[in-house]
């Protein structure tokens, strides 16, 4: 029961903010109207999957240092848990712009394409992996390649966007997120959003390890 | 003493290329045969973006054949030998100096070819030259780390252009737009945050070889 508390706390904070998220009041904007209550749900989501990635690439440097196994397979599945968030993510995300910008998807902004790429360098990060068959080997160098992708998928997104033009809040000139969640009823829902899903990935993580080890034990 | 081993290592990665006259004639006729190729389709290339996502295109595949097999003349004897004699920072310094010296006057050659059978349409020769020489420097990095991480898996050539084209497209579309710009003949100041950016990418790319390649290295 002592490790389980944030299994607990993130299904109540996310069922919390499913609820009230819906239910609650929104500020009255032009074009975003009501679709402002996505923020509850895209931007917690792609925190979580960010999240993820982080404990991806902290766990191949681990790696690299202390070359144990344990902290690879930890940044395998991290990245796996990451990529499954993006799924959700790109589907919110989708459904937002379809109802503000009016597309589903659109190549104009680069936070966007960014994602795609990002996307794609971590599938690459699968094929990698399976392509080598030795067990070192195959640790050592897509711990390396893990490495060089997250950076790349931090500068694609984080980085880039604010520089040129996008569509997304805070980047090219548009307004932050600051001035939309100013309303101190939305920061009540969005942080606890925010938490509620890390704690959530975090949770799925911990079931993907320990399968993992299962897997581990039942070959040898 | 570093530096001139680092001088000695990028000497003989361009006397082993001009040695092997097979690869280098490959790399020129490879080159020379795809902007033939082009000249025979489109005849003279009027319309600015057709000729600059064109030449970008036949760039970005002589890339890949040129900086692609970096690693891979590496066989577990020569390798070994590299690693008892040389520093991981001297050695993929190396690799990236020649690759990129190399790249870019492949580059040269290709724009000079280009030119000349499809036609000349830049305005600002400099600014092209420019993004030219720091997409040369951007491709020719990350195709090195990721020929030096495909070096290390079985099925090698495929690898590297699998693994870099991700990293490769964002470079891809910037350059893209400088080119435009270089050949529209806008003023310099239009490209200065695309430049900024282009050269970011750079130093990272860079940075990032330069120390996870020892890693690579130790296995």
């Amino acid at each position: 029961m002592k490790n389980n508390w944030y299994k607990i706390l993130s299904v109540i904070l996310i069922l919390y903010t499913l609820i009230w998220g819906m239910l609650g009041p929104v500020p009255r904007l032009d074009i975003l109207n009501e679709t402002i209550r996505n923020l509850y749900y895209h931007v917690p989501i792609w925190f979580a999957m960010l999240f993820q990635m982080g404990v991806s690439v902290f766990y191949s440097a681990k790696y690299l240092n202390s070359n144990k196994k344990e902290d690879d397979s930890v940044a395998f599945n991290a990245a796996l848990v990451g990529i499954l968030f993006s799924i959700p993510g790109i589907i919110t995300g989708a459904f937002w712009a379809r109802f503000t910008w009016g597309t589903w998807w659109t190549f104009e902004d680069p936070k966007l394409n960014g994602v795609a790429i990002g996307i794609i360098m971590y599938l690459i990060y699968f094929v990698l992996r399976a392509s080598i068959i030795q067990e070192t080997s195959k640790a050592r160098v897509s711990s390396v390649f893990n490495i060089f992708a997250f950076v790349m998928l931090i500068l694609f997104i984080m980085v880039f966007p604010r520089l040129t033009d996008s569509l997304h809040p805070g980047n090219g000139g548009n307004p932050a997120f600051g001035k939309y969640d100013l309303d101190s009823n939305m920061r009540l829902v969005f942080y606890p959003a925010v938490i509620g899903w890390i704690l959530f990935s975090g949770w799925i993580l911990n079931l993907f390890n320990r399968l993992s080890i299962l897997k581990e034990v039942n070959n040898e | 003493m570093l530096k001139r081993q680092l001088y000695e290592l990028v000497k003989k990665e361009f006397i082993l290329e001009f040695r092997q006259k097979a690869s280098l004639g490959g790399v020129l006729i490879y080159v020379v045969a795809t902007i033939f190729i082009s000249a025979l389709s489109f005849n003279k290339i009027i319309a600015p973006n057709i000729w600059n996502a064109l030449f970008w295109i036949i760039f970005l595949f002589s890339a890949i054949t040129i900086c692609g097999k970096s690693f891979a003349r590496e066989t577990a004897g020569v390798s070994l030998n590299n690693y008892l004699n040389y520093k991981p920072l001297i050695f993929i310094s190396s690799k990236l100096i020649y690759n990129f010296l190399f790249l870019f006057l492949v580059s040269l050659i290709t724009l000079f070819f280009y030119s000349w059978f499809v036609g000349y349409l830049i305005d600002n020769f400099a600014l092209f030259i420019l993004v030219l020489l720091l997409a040369s420097l951007g491709f020719s990095s990350v195709l090195t780390l990721m020929s030096a991480i495909a070096s290390k898996a079985e099925n090698n050539f495929t690898l590297v252009s699998i693994l870099s084209f991700p990293v490769l497209i964002p470079v891809l579309v910037l350059v893209l737009r400088i080119g435009k710009q270089a050949i529209d003949g806008l003023n310099w100041s239009v490209s200065y945050d695309f430049l900024m950016i282009l050269s970011g990418i750079n130093v990272i790319s860079v940075v990032l070889s330069i120390l996870l390649f020892p890693y690579l290295w130790r296995s």
